[in-house]
């Protein structure tokens, strides 16, 4: 099961935190994984609408949308940093 | 050699002086650098920070290493707050050691830049309107670019 989370806006928008999926085998990149997600509801869809605007992680290490997933994996979405 | 906390407390300039330098007499030079929530307007109540638990630690641990392969450290001291805090509140604090000011200049430099490219923090601000997350600037990415060599 991979494990998603979601942080600031794309956490309000999906209106939860994280969550555990079971990855279809057709998902085998970050970019498969969104547009899977997208298909689950509004939130989904109006947060990952435009992968510009988004950050992903994947076990803790800033990726891009090509980086394989796999079913061990911690996978983060968030908008660009603002720290500091 | 670092430290490194994320933490919803305030910290203490002299605590952390103190922190660093230890016993150690080799230390020329000390910069400290402290972010610290900005209200422009005067419309600010309070501004939220938001992290990702266990990344952000991991960012702050690498990005610390690195600067202490470029530079001769002698120390490193990074923490950043989260949780709810008010205007004039401390965000963050860096703080280089080194036995001159050239290598502890350019290192709080460098900690700064990746940190606010890199570590995963998020700003929300709440006026009377309601609150606002902050967005990224484009000028905090092209900091990152002069550390490229």
């Amino acid at each position: 099961m991979a494990q998603l989370m979601y942080f600031s806006k794309v956490r309000e928008q999906i209106g939860i935190g994280d969550e555990t999926i079971d990855l279809p085998h057709t998902i085998a990149t970050v970019e498969d994984l969104v547009a899977h997600l997208r298909g689950l509801g509004d939130g989904y869809n109006s947060a990952l609408a435009d992968m510009t605007f988004i950050r992903v992680a994947i076990n803790q290490n800033h990726v891009g949308i090509d980086h394989a997933v796999t079913n061990a994996d911690e996978i983060a979405f968030f908008p660009p940093v603002t720290g500091g | 050699m670092a430290y490194i906390a994320v933490q919803s407390e305030d910290f203490d300039l002299s605590a952390e002086f103190a922190r660093i330098q230890g016993d150690d007499t080799d230390i020329g030079a000390l910069v400290t650098f402290t972010g610290t929530v900005r209200d422009m307007t005067g419309t600010l109540e309070s501004m939220t920070l938001e992290h990702y638990p266990g990344m952000t630690e991991k960012l702050l641990e690498q990005i610390a290493t690195e600067a202490e392969t470029r530079w001769p450290l002698l120390g490193c001291t990074i923490i950043h707050r989260y949780g709810t805090l008010s205007p004039g509140d401390n965000i963050v604090l860096v703080i280089t050691a080194s036995s001159h000011r050239q290598a502890a200049f350019d290192a709080a430099e460098y900690l700064m830049d990746f940190l606010k490219s890199k570590a995963p923090f998020w700003k929300k601000e709440t006026t009377e309107a309601g609150g606002n997350w902050v967005d990224a600037k484009e000028t905090d990415e092209t900091a990152l670019k002069r550390w490229d060599t």
